[in-house]
């Protein structure tokens, strides 16, 4: 992607799988850096390399992810960690989920027992700082987009969209339905990492009442 | 090294915010490198009062703020023309003065370009965020706390008094840009290009299109002829990484350049601007209509190389 960038595309389609290939080239570039690359941005099926092309040559890049490539068979990749993340359902907390109710004809109670069964990847961090892409939310689930995306969603929220679910983790506007919402923060500008969850990790949500919701916040 | 107050501002203009050359690393956390629009009206600024180049400026957009100087302090204004004044006289762009206490600094309007950027001996004293003074105004970190700068606000400066010695540097005619209302932008094709029709491309490289007011930090909306993606594919891509100067194009057909507030998108990219010129992007404003020409990588490259080396050599001649 122009003069200071690659793209190492390593599948056609949002798999746990090819996602799992993302994380190892990510995993052994964080370990052994090449000199001149400045940044990386794992996604659901590539992995973004930014590099500064005053600093290392195009031909000499290649070579050398070609070389990392053939070590991710040989070295340990770190198990994901599991994160626990308990979500308020329903009310103003997820002023959607009864849309998304009548929209399979099911009730809330379906909707929300479904939503917390899966135990989801972490397929990506993007679009804001700290929104995780997850999948996958059962079929069942599936849900479409808004119409008229919302132009203020607040931190925290725990939405839906086709097979993934995802948490706002600072006010900004949105499309995705949303079911309920968390009190943890997923994005603290001072903390290291900066996030919550990283691309990889496991999510197991679990409910919460109101008051419980309360005295999680900080 | 002491912080000392340097400036108060009276009026904040419409957008004003602390930039430096932006925050890389944390892509893969969501964050967006943030910075500076205009890289090298910014190294330029920093250079002419004596800051290393990736000090911390101020971003000013379209409209300038009125600032009261709190101390002697030395500053120069880099980028867009927006007729800097003190205490009312006219200033020249692109040279380092020596204000007093008490001067007035004002901005008459616009002139050219669209960001104008305020570089001040000593750079801006704010904690440094994820290895970074620049504003993230889409999530409000960073910079002066995370926002655009409101009246009333007081900015610092570490020991501005031991820059003072640079005022009344210049650059020297040959490096400053001239910016007009038609530009033009030099791209290489990729990485989705192959998923546009061979006339879109065409279309893409041949006509005229305009920045329309959809135009922020994030991205830069234009409105032209229709770029039509090859029948058989979807109007959204799987979401990646994406980088400042990529130009996406969603299902109307009409491109979006994006800029430095975003790390994934989910449109495919026809092209993306090269290094070289991505810091006149930054200049670009709503009504102004630009060409895009087709390079190969090594002409970019060399570009690049071009464009360091008269960096450079400015940097020399200060010394």
């Amino acid at each position: 992607m122009g003069d200071g960038a690659l793209i190492a595309e390593l599948g056609d389609k949002i798999s746990p799988e090819v996602n799992q290939r993302v994380r190892e080239l990510a995993l052994v570039l964080e370990e052994d850096p090449i000199e001149g690359v400045v940044e990386i941005v794992p996604t659901y099926r590539s992995l973004l390399i930014i590099y500064d092309p005053l600093r290392v040559h195009l031909t000499a890049l290649l070579h050398r992810i070609e070389g990392l490539r053939k070590k991710i068979a040989r070295i340990k990749i770190p198990e994901p960690k599991t994160v626990e993340i308990p979500v308020l359902y329903g009310g103003e907390y997820g002023p959607d989920l009864e849309w998304v109710a009548q929209y399979h004809k099911i009730t809330a109670q379906d909707v929300i027992r479904l939503h917390l069964a899966p135990l989801y990847q972490v397929y990506m961090i993007g679009f804001t700082p700290g929104f995780p892409y997850m999948g996958e939310l059962p079929e069942q689930l599936a849900s479409p987009r808004r119409k008229n995306p919302r132009t203020l969603i607040p931190a925290g929220s725990v939405a839906i969209a086709q097979r993934q679910t995802g948490i706002y983790p600072v006010a900004s506007p949105g499309g995705w339905q949303i079911i309920g919402r968390t009190p943890l923060k997923l994005f603290n500008p001072t903390r290291s990492p900066p996030t919550l969850l990283e691309m990889g990790d496991r999510v197991k949500f679990f409910s919460i009442t109101e008051e419980e919701f309360k005295r999680w916040l900080p | 090294m002491a912080s000392v107050e340097t400036f108060e501002i009276l009026a904040p203009g419409i957008l004003t915010t602390v930039q430096d050359r932006g925050r890389f690393g944390y892509g893969r956390y969501g964050v967006p490198p943030s910075g500076a629009l205009d890289s090298f009206s910014l190294r330029m600024g920093n250079l002419l009062v004596g800051n290393p180049e990736d000090e911390a400026a101020l971003e000013i957009t379209l409209m300038g703020p009125k600032i009261k100087v709190l101390t002697e302090v030395v500053v120069a204004i880099t980028g867009a023309d927006l007729q800097p004044c003190l205490n009312d006289e006219p200033m020249e762009m692109w040279r380092s003065y020596v204000l007093k206490k008490d001067d007035i600094l004002s901005f008459k309007g616009i002139k050219s370009g669209c960001r104008s950027y305020l570089a001040i001996g000593g750079g801006i004293s704010i904690p440094i965020v994820m290895g970074s003074k620049s504003t993230n105004l889409p999530s409000k970190f960073g910079g002066f706390g995370g926002r655009a700068l409101q009246k009333g606000d007081i900015l610092a400066s570490n020991s501005p008094h031991l820059y003072l010695t640079k005022g009344g540097r210049k650059l020297s005619q040959e490096f400053v840009p001239a910016y007009g209302k038609e530009w033009a932008f030099r791209v290489v094709f990729g990485p989705q290009d192959e998923q546009f029709t061979e006339d879109a491309k065409e279309t893409f490289i041949s006509s005229p299109y305009q920045v329309t007011p959809q135009a922020d930090r994030t991205g830069i909306r234009l409105a032209g002829p229709v770029i039509e993606r090859k029948p058989e594919v979807s109007e959204s891509i799987i979401s990646e990484g994406v980088v400042p100067g990529a130009i996406q194009v969603p299902g109307d057909g009409q491109p979006i350049i994006l800029l430095v507030e975003t790390v994934t998108g989910g449109y495919r990219k026809i092209a993306t601007v090269i290094t070289a010129d991505l810091h006149l992007l930054g200049q670009l404003k709503p009504g102004d209509t630009l060409r895009f020409k087709e390079v190969s990588l090594d002409e970019a490259y060399k570009a690049l190389i071009e464009s360091e080396a008269r960096i450079r050599r400015f940097k020399e001649s200060l010394e």
